[in-house]
């Protein structure tokens, strides 16, 4: 019975389009377990996840942390779980979709299928390669005990259900006092060559101690079709290692992005998170810290520029759970036609965690009537010698301002560009790539729509 | 070339400006004093074109052309320019590529092409000499964190870049040390053309030392009440604005 059951489920897998996306992940987690080596240990950690998953399903907007960004609109769409066909793209086609000014390791995944044409990886004394060899090769075992699924959720339901899937995306391990001689960049395509394509990249990164790593990410679809991707990385900072990820959302408005972050840091280390939102149908960014030691730093920052009926619901949160460590987080926005946001930062500090300086900054521009942005700040403090502060604001452009920019010949609406330009600014003024600053720099006057009158 | 007619300009239903009436030749310099909250700085503002006051009557018209409904950029490239008492912060945009901004917009205005790049160097080389500006100060972000002093050289180095036919300075001086105003003077003097004219803004007669105006005008309760020469000014100073006031309520 049991046996038929599986067969008749997996005959649907894919075909029936009432069936809920909920029960569509779930029936193809058999047809997924037919293609993975279902007595490794990790896939324990799969089974597990599926069942929290079917337990859970999708969040609706009843939960808190999802009161603002409904699913259920993507739910309805019918989504190929696992890609039908291999597509290959020229580099000359997506070469804008890179930071070809500089040189840089690449892992590219073509509809969650490996690239190895578009990648340059490596193994010189640093692994930047791939999670499907890592899940797999003997000589990588030890580290997957150690590190896979460990800083992950293992209750919240999207993680678990890219957990249940996980089997492709970006390994990155940098063994100590080593750093890689350039940024890696992990970018993922989706070509829409057939239906609405659901991806689930899982992405595992280790900084040992004192060693260090700048990556930047890309989601970027290439089709009007409908794409979701739920993905999951997991960072582990050991101590004094330095990481810079920059998180580049400039997708198309068929695109939509659930990105689960998941970083451990250790003692006097410093991890950095840039998330620049400009496009999209729907992003989601669950951005967590754990600071697991002394003396750290963790610093996120974020611009976020829509317009159109995009989407973007960034939640951060911090756990300082041992004392003298400090956080930062400027989150800017700039909200247009019917765009809407929000931000909910979470700042925990932990009874022990004395003299904690956690600030958190959140300022928003709304330029259009319909546009909204609902902001909030959440924070539980139980240590007494802390220094927390936290701020939100959401305005218009400073009349002022304008009138100063006007006065000197500036049409209003390039001097409200320019404004805005200004207000998103000091945000990249941490960024530690040159060439990638410059690039967010020309995007953001790009999305603003105007010429400012000077190369930026 | 410069013509207010019974200029009357309000906010927020509040009257401050009662009726003013002022005619400024080329080649004119101007001085608008008065104590505080008798309405320059809004004079000002209005002549610039903002948009916060409602001129309720009378008018403001430049080489005869009524500027009611023109917009403060378009009046910028018609020729009017205002040196703000409060110059605004704009981080992340340099002095230099905001003057390249306002420079070629201003040229756009009046249907012209984009100034040539080399051409923009050499006239921001020669007015950041005028001004005694050094090559850093242009590369920093316009304003912020700028001293009084330096706001307000950087002000006079904006009108000095856009050449303009009527500039109006409010309250130039304040906030400057009196080496500081000294450069300012020495700038816009040198500015200074039969074509051009200016009207300067200020509490104090200080300025007026170096500027030295052809006329000088008492505004007190949004009316001019008194104007004469430049012996005005040292009279203000000597017995301060009580007496105008007096010569006024009568």
């Amino acid at each position: 019975m049991r046996q038929a059951d599986a067969v008749n489920r997996e005959l649907f897998t894919e075909n029936d389009k009432n069936m809920s996306l909920k029960e569509k992940l779930i029936s193809s987690f058999m047809a997924f377990e037919n293609n993975v080596d279902v007595d490794h240990p990790v896939h324990d950690v799969r089974t597990e996840a599926i069942k929290n998953f079917e337990a859970k399903g999708f969040p609706t907007k009843k939960e808190e942390a999802w009161k603002y960004t409904s699913l259920n609109s993507l739910q309805k769409v019918d989504f190929s779980i696992f890609p039908k066909q291999q597509n290959a793209l020229e580099y000359k086609d997506v070469k804008k979709y890179f930071l070809h000014e500089i040189d840089s390791y690449k892992i590219v995944f073509i509809d969650g299928i490996y690239s190895s044409f578009l990648s340059e990886t490596t193994h010189d004394g640093v692994d930047i390669c791939l999670m499907s060899s890592a899940l797999t090769k003997p000589m990588y075992k030890q580290i997957i005990d150690v590190y896979f699924n460990k800083v992950a959720s293992k209750d919240e339901s999207l993680t678990t259900l890219n957990t249940a899937f996980s089997r492709e995306g970006a390994y990155i391990y940098i063994p100590k006092n080593k750093m890689p001689k350039k940024p890696v960049e992990i970018v993922h395509f989706a070509t829409g060559n057939e239906a609405a394509l659901m991806l689930q990249p899982r992405n595992l990164i280790i900084v040992e101690e004192n060693a260090e790593v700048q990556i930047i990410e890309r989601h970027q679809s290439l089709t009007s079709n409908e794409v979701l991707t739920n993905s999951v990385t997991e960072i582990f900072a050991a101590e004094s290692a330095i990481v810079d990820y920059y998180k580049i959302q400039n997708d198309n408005a068929t695109a939509s992005l659930i990105d689960n972050t998941y970083i451990n840091q250790k003692g006097k280390s410093n991890v950095n998170v840039h998330t620049f939102s400009f496009g999209g149908k729907l992003t989601r960014n669950n951005l967590n810290f754990f600071q697991n030691g002394e003396y750290m730093d963790s610093t996120m920052k974020g611009i976020t520029i829509l317009g159109e009926k995009q989407h973007v619901d960034h939640h951060t949160l911090v756990h300082h759970i041992e004392p003298n460590c400090e956080s930062h987080q400027d989150y800017k926005g700039i909200y247009g036609e019917n765009s809407t946001g929000v931000f909910n930062g979470k700042i925990i500090v932990d009874k022990i965690a004395q003299k904690t300086n956690a600030f958190q900054q959140n300022n928003n521009i709304l330029i259009s009537d319909k546009a909204t942005i609902n902001t909030k700040p959440q924070l539980e403090i139980f240590a007494d010698d802390v220094k927390c502060s936290h701020g939100c604001t959401i305005g218009q452009l400073d009349e002022d301002a304008m009138f100063y920019l006007q006065s000197r010949g500036i049409p209003r609406r390039e001097a409200q560009a320019l404004l805005m330009y200004a207000f998103a600014n000091n945000v990249l003024e941490s960024v530690r790539i040159p060439e990638l600053k410059t690039r967010i720099n020309k995007l953001i006057a790009k999305k603003l729509g105007v010429n400012l009158g000077f190369d930026l | 070339m410069l013509e207010i007619k019974n200029l009357h300009a309000s906010v927020e239903d509040k009257e401050i400006l009662r009726g003013i009436n002022l005619v400024v030749n080329p080649g004119e310099v101007h001085a608008i004093m008065g104590p505080n909250g008798s309405g320059k700085s809004t004079l000002a503002s209005v002549i610039a074109g903002k948009e916060e006051f409602e001129v309720t009557q009378g008018s403001v018209s430049l080489d005869g052309e009524d500027l009611e409904d023109v917009a403060p950029e378009e009046r910028a490239h018609k020729g009017v320019f205002l040196s703000f008492q409060y110059p605004v912060e704009i981080p992340g945009v340099s002095v230099t590529n905001f003057m390249k901004t306002a420079i070629n917009e201003s040229r756009k205005g009046r249907g012209l092409e984009d100034m040539p790049a080399n051409e923009m160097l050499k006239l921001i080389r020669e007015k950041s000499e005028l001004l005694e500006i050094d090559r850093k100060f242009l590369s920093r972000s316009l304003n912020e964190g700028f001293s009084g002093g330096e706001k307000k050289r950087n002000e006079i180095f904006q009108m000095a870049m856009l050449a303009p036919k009527v500039a109006i300075l409010d309250e130039t001086d304040s906030g400057l040390d009196i080496d500081a105003l000294r450069i300012v003077a020495n700038g816009v003097n040198k500015l200074k053309s039969k074509d051009n004219a200016v009207i300067v803004i200020t509490h104090y007669q200080r300025l007026l030392d170096y500027i030295v105006p052809d006329f000088v005008h008492v505004l007190h309760n949004g009316k001019i009440v008194k104007s004469g020469c430049k012996e005005l000014a040292m009279e203000l100073e000597e017995k301060g604005y009580d007496w105008i006031k007096q010569e006024a309520a009568v």
